[in-house]
């Protein structure tokens, strides 16, 4: 199971790692915004993207839109991890093609029942 | 001022006018002609002079007025300040909530790793000397039943340890969190210190800056309590509740 986790915050991407490697999961990518992570999805086999909205550069908003409508990409599992909670930004999202969405703060028992659910999903 | 230059050939000629027939008031004696004359003829300047003063407050008025009714900047007045002013405190009470936090979890966590440390310098000593034969039967038996609980207490302790050190993880989330805040803020006091700029400029015919509107799902980072953020959810149960309403 390969991750990509995708956030402008080193501290973020730290603390998701971890949680993410307490959960067992050992192979895990970085990349501070939409820009760099989108070469990364294209070059290589990830199972999984985590990513937060707000950055600079390309948001996770359009990142999780430019892996929907590129052929390769379009059925990888998406995980938005963010700050961001209006009603009409998760209803964006959600229509976007996200499979699970995480408000921060979050707790470690919340990130793993999403992604418990996101490969639940996938499998069946 | 234009008017006035058309005027001005007519106004040379009723000035010369003037100026003979109060030539002629003089010579003849006539004191209070001659008066009116004279009061009329200063009037010419008064009025140039008064049409430049007011002139110059027009335009003034007209400065002030475009700057103030500057909708970024009245944005900035009457919510950005006040919210940065929020969003500083949000800063305070996050950072302190996660130092409180890690400060907890490794008080909690130091008597944890103590007793560890005590019990396993205990069984090391005991160890040594069952190696060295100079345990009795006894003492051995003694040595064997703390020996299994200190495994029990090994298990518990590194449990609770590694709970503990979760805890200090997840507290450093706060660094994402205020950083998204304190970016905002610094580009609020950017937009200030424009405005400063052509405060102390205030020259005037400037084209009001049309006011930036923010789309519907932009990017907004945390919501900071006493900060209008429009239709928020409240936290990660109200996000699963849209969401399956959504069909997930």
């Amino acid at each position: 199971m390969k991750i990509l986790v995708v956030d402008d915050f080193s501290t973020m991407r730290r603390i998701i790692k971890n949680l993410l490697r307490d959960l067992g999961f050992n192979n895990t990518q970085e990349a501070d915004d939409g820009v760099t992570a989108l070469p990364m999805l294209q070059g290589g086999s990830f199972d999984f993207l985590i990513t937060d909205w707000n950055m600079p550069g390309m948001q996770g908003i359009d990142l999780l839109k430019a892996v929907r409508s590129d052929d390769k990409l379009k059925g990888l599992p998406v995980l938005m991890v963010t700050a961001e909670s209006k009603r009409d930004q998760i209803v964006e999202a959600a229509q976007a093609g996200v499979n699970g969405y995480v408000v921060k703060p979050f707790t470690a028992g919340t990130l793993e029942e999403k992604i418990n659910k996101i490969f639940e999903r996938v499998a069946a | 001022m234009e008017s006035m230059t058309a005027q001005e050939p007519d106004q040379a000629s009723y000035r010369l006018q003037l100026a003979r027939s109060l030539v002629s008031h003089l010579e003849a004696g006539n004191e209070q002609d001659a008066g009116l004359v004279i009061a009329e003829l200063t009037g010419f300047r008064d009025d140039t002079l008064f049409q430049e003063v007011g002139r110059l407050t027009r335009e003034l008025h007209d400065s002030i007025n475009s700057f103030v009714m500057d909708a970024r900047l009245a944005d900035i007045a009457q919510n950005e300040m006040p919210n940065a002013a929020e969003r500083l405190r949000y800063v305070i009470a996050t950072t302190e909530q996660a130092a409180n936090t890690t400060l907890g979890a490794v008080e909690d966590s130091l008597p944890l790793a103590d007793s560890l440390r005590s019990d396993a310098h205990h069984l090391a000593d005991q160890w040594a000397r069952f190696n060295s034969r100079q345990l009795s039967v006894d003492g051995f038996r003694e040595l064997s039943g703390e020996l299994s609980r200190f495994l029990t207490l090994t298990q518990t302790n590194s449990e609770a340890l590694h709970d503990k050190l979760s805890e200090v993880l997840m507290a450093q989330g706060y660094q994402d969190l205020t950083g998204q805040v304190i970016r905002k803020v610094i580009s609020l006091v950017n937009d200030v210190e424009v405005k400063l700029v052509q405060l102390v400029r205030l020259s005037g015919n400037r084209g009001k800056p049309a006011a930036a509107v923010e789309s519907d799902t932009a990017a907004q980072g945390p919501v900071v309590p006493g900060v209008d953020h429009g239709d928020v959810v409240n936290g990660q149960d109200d996000v699963d509740d849209l969401l399956s309403s959504l069909g997930f």
